[in-house]
């Protein structure tokens, strides 16, 4: 009798469980139901993976493009630009995401795996260097760059950085170690990523590096380009020469790609199977038609009038 | 000095043997007692410190919106619903996996194995290395395996649940050994010499009795299970964004602690507060699980 009122409570239990499990998949498949007007509803999966730089990107897009299809499930997976390369040759993905151009050996493997792919860019990621609206300075080398950055520097004050300089006590802000601003500074100037010297403020907070630089006489900092582009009043962007003289950060040296190295364009890797497949090809046009807002949403550079036009034509050559 | 103190017969209380110990034994004895008092004080302040940071930093976004939305990237309508759901299956199919075979190897173990074999003595010694094996190591296992490999599931429900089952395994099958080897000896005994089987003493006898234990301990297993993000970032494709619920055990899913991950990695300093919040939802599901398992020992715990 006891044994008996126990295992009906076991069996109680199991079907607890089981209510669980039925619980989700009728949520989901209510959630499903809402959206079936529109004349052919798409479905099935599309796999992203890649660079964690431009996952904010592609996470943005597959978040604006599944409020329409809701259907459609897409999967954004951040194993970095190569590991991303390594999947999408092997076919696990359909989409990978770059924050450099495919390497030749990786095309190979594509090549050799009967994958013909194109690299179409989704948006442009540019670095803009700070100091203060009252500091003569107004062009900065990478190599002085580095000797201000690179860890270990003892560089204090701007006259230890060229005789040339004012005597400026140096006040250094820049983002936190785990952003990819960061990454792609210190890989930049440093020529390793993550490499750099530690007594500066970090924060993750842009308008703290802002304050910081505004209220320091001598302040040093770095930050995306976009905020520089919409406040130009508040700081001063040094230009920076990359060994072809002084450029000025802005939206248009990225973009034309003189602004080097601390602008590049950002690129999703997509394949003639991808297009074949009405899902596949639908996202990469809204991914291209809503690529204002999806950078802006990321805190990037937005594609120009041109590259639009040239990542519309990538596709329609994957279509053949 | 210690023979005095020996004679004590209350040692937690020294202060009642009056006459018996010197005032220096006294003051060397409170002392003592202070001094295990701070160690326990100072884990439960960091506990304090923690929950209270958490709490704090994520009240603001701790609210059926959280649990309602999708993940998003923009702050303000960022959720963890399908974070959410897809810890829930992950975490019922471990069950589904672990809870049977755990104590069925458990049963064998403590009732049919022989101890003086070698085999089995060796089974049992890797049981015990198996649950002191690094999370990670299981996730290159089930990422060689399980999402690639011989089953090639991608980085489904069913990959994740594999990999944590493999993970918290040894957990369930010790705590369930031990629960069983807490039966007296004299109830097999009782049960065979009334002319039952093996299987029926098993059945009726060490099953029955064997619950509370089992069931802490494998509740305990599975909390953490839960809050385990190394391997499942590894067989899931690293910090994986995915705004939809899993419908089958096939489909690809996300789970509370990478999505928390995913949002503390964002510039914007919004996800914070909903990572915050997140680790609230996170903390109060290992507190239901948690005393769910006291609530099943209770129920069920009989002195012999």
């Amino acid at each position: 009798m006891h044994s008996l009122t126990k295992r009906s409570r076991l069996a109680a239990a199991a079907v607890g469980c089981s209510l669980v499990l039925a619980a989700c998949g009728g949520g989901d498949s209510d959630t499903a139901t809402p959206g079936a007007s529109g004349a052919a509803k798409l479905s099935g999966t599309i796999q992203i993976d890649g660079s964690s730089t431009v996952a904010p990107l592609s996470e943005a897009a597959a978040e604006g493009f599944q409020e329409d299809n809701d259907d459609v499930k897409v999967v954004v997976g951040t194993s970095g630009t190569g590991g991303g390369f390594e999947k999408f040759c092997a076919g696990e993905t359909d989409i990978s995401d770059a924050s450099r151009p495919i390497k030749d050996e990786e095309a190979a493997t594509c090549k050799a795996a009967g994958i013909e792919f194109e690299e179409i860019t989704v948006a442009n990621d540019g670095l803009a260097v700070v100091v203060n609206k009252d500091n003569p300075i107004t062009c900065l080398t990478v190599e002085q760059l580095k000797k201000i950055w690179e860890p270990g520097s003892k560089v204090t004050n701007f006259n230890q950085v060229d005789p040339s300089f004012p005597d400026l006590e140096l006040k250094l802000f820049g983002p936190g170690t785990d952003s990819g601003t960061f990454d792609y500074f210190t890989d930049e100037i440093n020529g390793e990523e993550g490499a750099s010297r530690t007594d500066y403020q970090p924060s993750e907070d842009d308008n703290v590096i802002v304050q910081g630089v505004q209220g320091n006489k001598g302040g040093l900092g770095y930050f995306g380009l976009s905020y520089v582009e919409e406040n130009p009043d508040a700081l001063k962007a040094v230009a920076v020469d990359g060994g072809d003289g002084c450029v000025e950060p802005s939206t248009e040296t990225v973009l034309d790609g003189t602004y080097k190295p601390l602008g590049r364009p950002l690129f999703i890797y997509a394949t003639t199977k991808t297009v074949e497949r009405p899902e596949g090809l639908a996202f990469l046009e809204y991914y291209i038609e809503n690529s204002d807002e999806i950078a802006e949403q990321a805190l990037y550079v937005p594609l120009s009038d041109e590259q639009k036009k040239e990542a519309t034509a990538k596709i329609e050559a994957l279509k053949g | 000095m210690t023979a005095q103190t020996g004679l004590q017969p209350d040692v937690r209380a020294p202060s009642k043997g009056l006459g018996r110990a010197s005032s220096a034994e006294r003051v060397t004895g409170k002392l003592f007692e202070v001094l295990l008092f701070a160690c326990l004080g100072f884990g439960l302040l960091v506990l304090v410190v923690l929950l209270s940071d958490v709490i704090r930093d994520g009240l603001p976004r701790f609210n059926l919106d959280l649990v309602r939305n999708m993940p998003s990237t923009r702050p303000l309508r960022a959720g963890i619903q399908s974070a959410m759901m897809g810890t829930i299956w992950v975490i019922v199919t471990v069950a589904a996996i672990t809870l049977p075979l755990g104590i069925a190897a458990a049963v064998y173990l403590e009732e049919y194995a022989d101890k003086t074999r070698w085999y089995n003595r060796l089974i049992e010694l890797n049981i015990q290395n198996l649950a002191a094996v690094p999370s990670v190591v299981y996730g290159i296992l089930g990422l060689a395996f399980f999402a690639r490999g011989p089953l090639d599931l991608g980085g489904s429900v069913l990959t994740i649940a594999l990999t944590l089952s493999l993970l918290v395994l040894p957990i369930v099958i010790i705590s369930c050994r031990e629960a069983i080897r807490a039966i007296p000896t004299s109830i097999r005994e009782g049960s065979l010499a009334l002319g039952a089987t093996r299987l029926q003493t098993v059945r009726r006898q060490i099953l029955p009795n064997a619950i509370p234990g089992t069931a802490t301990g494998s509740i305990l297993a599975l909390s953490r299970a839960i809050g385990e993000a190394a391997p499942v970032l590894l067989v899931a494709g690293g910090l994986i964004f995915i705004t939809s619920n899993p419908s089958d055990l096939l489909s690809q899913a996300t789970v509370l602690p990478i999505q928390i991950f995913n949002y503390v990695g964002r510039p914007q300093d919004e996800f914070r507060t909903v990572a915050a919040a997140a680790i609230m939802i996170l903390l109060l599901i290992l507190l239901l699980m948690n005393a769910a398992a006291i609530l099943i020992r209770n129920k069920y715990q009989r002195k012999w």
